[in-house]
């Protein structure tokens, strides 16, 4: 596998504030990279720098091999990027879009017809693909940019935010249709996302950056287990009845960490393996253990932990 | 930069603020050839024959303009209208981003809408002048001779260069301001000011230079100077050529003293003359659009775009 994406000690700097901090990203060939941070963070910055929107204060950058402070067009030729709300000529229909964006590229006009004719059907926009832009929803919007960052068949697709202000069905079948091309064309993919379960499913590996530095890079299930070092065990446990004082008694067991309350029942965080203390423990105050079943981390925890501690 | 030009051409045609424009300024055209028509005997008679044609640019009948003043004052508002917007609109949008992020050269963006601006105004200007000649060889009964063509041609070619600034400068706006309405009022205010206020800027200081001129040379100096500051507006450099252009006879910008003019004969000038004479205008014209879109073309090149 080799590096498509890499930057080393990249850093950007707008006069006394510090956007992106000696940042060292590396995405490989093919795979979804998460990117993950804050509102405000330098993802933004970060991509912009990736593709030769804004020139580095310091430290370099290589995407696909060329460095984009110096050959912005090769990169640009290679990689599509979808910025944080995509916005789009209004007065022109959807294919008229994709199709100045063809032509932008230099495709031919015949195979630009024949590509943009195909992508509209591929993101299910085959039918509104003569309607003005601005009769558009939002979702359907965001689905034009995934057809657009395509027409130039690249290498790389770099997304800002691809899922922001869409309902929870519209992002998933977004994130989904991403997921679905990239493997089909064995696409590389630089994501940037708040949806941490899905971003969850969908990364092998994240980066996370707090405040201009990246906290934390690799694979989500390394991550997980790495914060988890000393409590191996997490257990969702729900019971029913009286269950006031459980709590306590909960937090006094043997080898249990923490207790988390949640809806109708506790995150325990533990250890070691607790399971019979705890089953006996229930079923010695009279009640009726409902569910017990072991959690692995969640993204989310990994991202608020390393958030936290940054 | 073809891609461009021809996707903003496309914009600018069929874009509904040109078309509002394009029909007030064809009207008024109209009535202005009109009107022309009614004064042009009486104005003829001060006119050599073999440029009669001409007046129908620049007679005036009562208080309507000629159509080349009227020109004048409409056509910055064209090349603003079509400027403003051009880089700002792309920023409210969101589409630059989206639009930079293709393999395509910075500048050949901001080229491409420029260009296209020009070609729109050329059109434009070329239209109402063949219009124009069209509704004046009926009015007149003849049509125009070849020294009058090419004296039109000049004319259209300076149009565009004048409109080309005032296009120039409202990209220049659209792109230091970022915002629309900002970019559209700026251009606007610079307009206003150009065109009648630095009059009034002009006479406050001739009259501060010299002061109760009594003597001719004083009076002289007064109206030089008074002159000179005007010119510092591309609407001045504008009426002037177009009077020297369009009227053979013309071969002075300001007050000639009686002297001066003992020796010269009353004989139209050659074409050849003319543009001698207005060479100097028409180079700080285009000096000044290069200017303007020099400025935009650094500035564009440098800015982050985030949108």
């Amino acid at each position: 596998m080799s590096t498509v994406i890499e930057t080393h000690n990249l850093a950007k700097h707008y006069r006394d504030l510090v956007a992106v901090n000696d940042l060292n990203l590396r995405v490989e060939q093919g795979e979804i990279f998460g990117f993950l941070g804050p509102n405000g963070a330098g993802k933004t910055t970060t991509i912009l720098m990736l593709l030769g929107l804004t020139e580095p204060t310091s430290g370099q950058a290589s995407v696909c091999g060329f460095d984009p402070a110096r050959q912005p067009l090769e990169v640009k030729k290679r990689v599509g990027y979808l910025p944080e709300n995509p916005g789009y000529y209004e007065d022109m229909t959807a294919w008229e879009n994709l199709l100045y964006i063809a032509r932008l590229n230099r495709i031919p006009e015949g195979e630009a017809r024949r590509r943009v004719t195909l992508l509209l059907e591929q993101v299910g926009l085959a039918a509104d693909g003569d309607r003005l832009v601005r009769e558009f929803s939002r979702g359907m919007k965001q689905r034009l940019g995934i057809a657009e960052v395509l027409v130039k068949e690249p290498q790389v697709l770099v997304l800002d935010e691809p899922t922001l202000g869409l309902d929870p069905d519209g992002a998933v079948r977004i994130l989904e249709l991403i997921t679905k091309l990239s493997h089909e064309r064995g696409l590389t993919v630089l994501l940037s996302s708040h949806l941490l379960h899905q971003v969850q499913q969908m990364c092998r590996r994240i980066g996370i950056i707090v405040k201009g530095r990246m906290i934390v890079q690799g694979e989500v299930s390394k991550l997980g287990s790495a914060i988890l070092k000393e409590r191996q065990w997490n257990f969702l446990v729900q019971v029913d009845g009286r269950t006031d004082a459980l709590e306590n008694e909960l937090r006094s067991l043997n080898g249990v960490a923490e207790v988390e309350p949640r809806t109708g029942g506790w995150l325990l965080r533990c250890t070691e393996d607790v399971r019979p203390q705890l089953v006996s423990l229930v079923t010695k105050k009279g009640l009726s253990l409902l569910q017990l079943r072991s959690e692995d981390p969640t993204l989310e925890e990994i991202y608020l932990k390393y958030f936290r501690e940054a | 930069m073809s891609v461009v030009f021809w996707k903003e051409l496309a914009d600018h045609f069929s874009s509904r603020r040109f078309m509002i424009l394009l029909t007030i300024i064809v009207l008024t055209g109209l009535w202005a050839t009109y009107s022309a028509g009614q004064t042009i005997r009486l104005d003829a008679e001060n006119m050599p024959t073999e440029s009669v044609f001409l007046l129908l640019l620049t007679s005036q009948s009562g208080a309507l303009f000629p159509l080349a003043t009227f020109l004048g004052f409409l056509g910055p508002l064209v090349g603003i209208t079509l400027g403003f917007d051009a880089i700002s609109g792309e920023y409210a949008r969101g589409t630059l981003s989206r639009v930079l992020s293709q393999p395509i050269y910075r500048d050949s963006l901001i080229n491409g809408k420029f260009l296209a601006g020009l070609a729109t105004v050329a059109t434009f200007w070329a239209s109402i002048l063949i219009l124009v000649i069209g509704l004046g060889m009926p009015l007149l009964g003849f049509p125009p001779n070849g020294e009058e063509l090419w004296r039109m041609l000049f004319f259209t070619l300076i149009g565009i260069i004048y409109v080309g600034f005032w296009l120039a400068l409202a990209m220049l706006f659209s792109i230091l301001f970022q915002r629309t309405v900002t970019a559209a009022l700026g251009s606007l205010a610079l307009w206003l000011f150009l065109a009648i206020f630095v009059w009034m800027v002009a006479k406050v200081v001739s009259d501060i230079v010299v002061r109760d001129p009594s003597t001719p040379e004083q009076l002289v100096q007064q109206a030089n100077i008074e002159t000179a500051v005007s010119r510092f507006s591309p609407n001045t450099l504008y009426s002037e050529t177009v009077h020297i252009l369009l009227n053979p006879v013309a071969r002075t910008f300001g007050p000639v003293l009686q002297e001066q003019l003992s020796g010269i004969l009353p004989t139209p000038l050659a074409l050849s003359q003319s543009l001698l004479l207005i060479f100097p205008h028409i180079a700080t014209l285009l000096a000044l659009v290069a200017v303007c879109f020099a400025i935009s073309y650094i500035k564009f090149m440098r800015t982050e775009i985030r949108t």
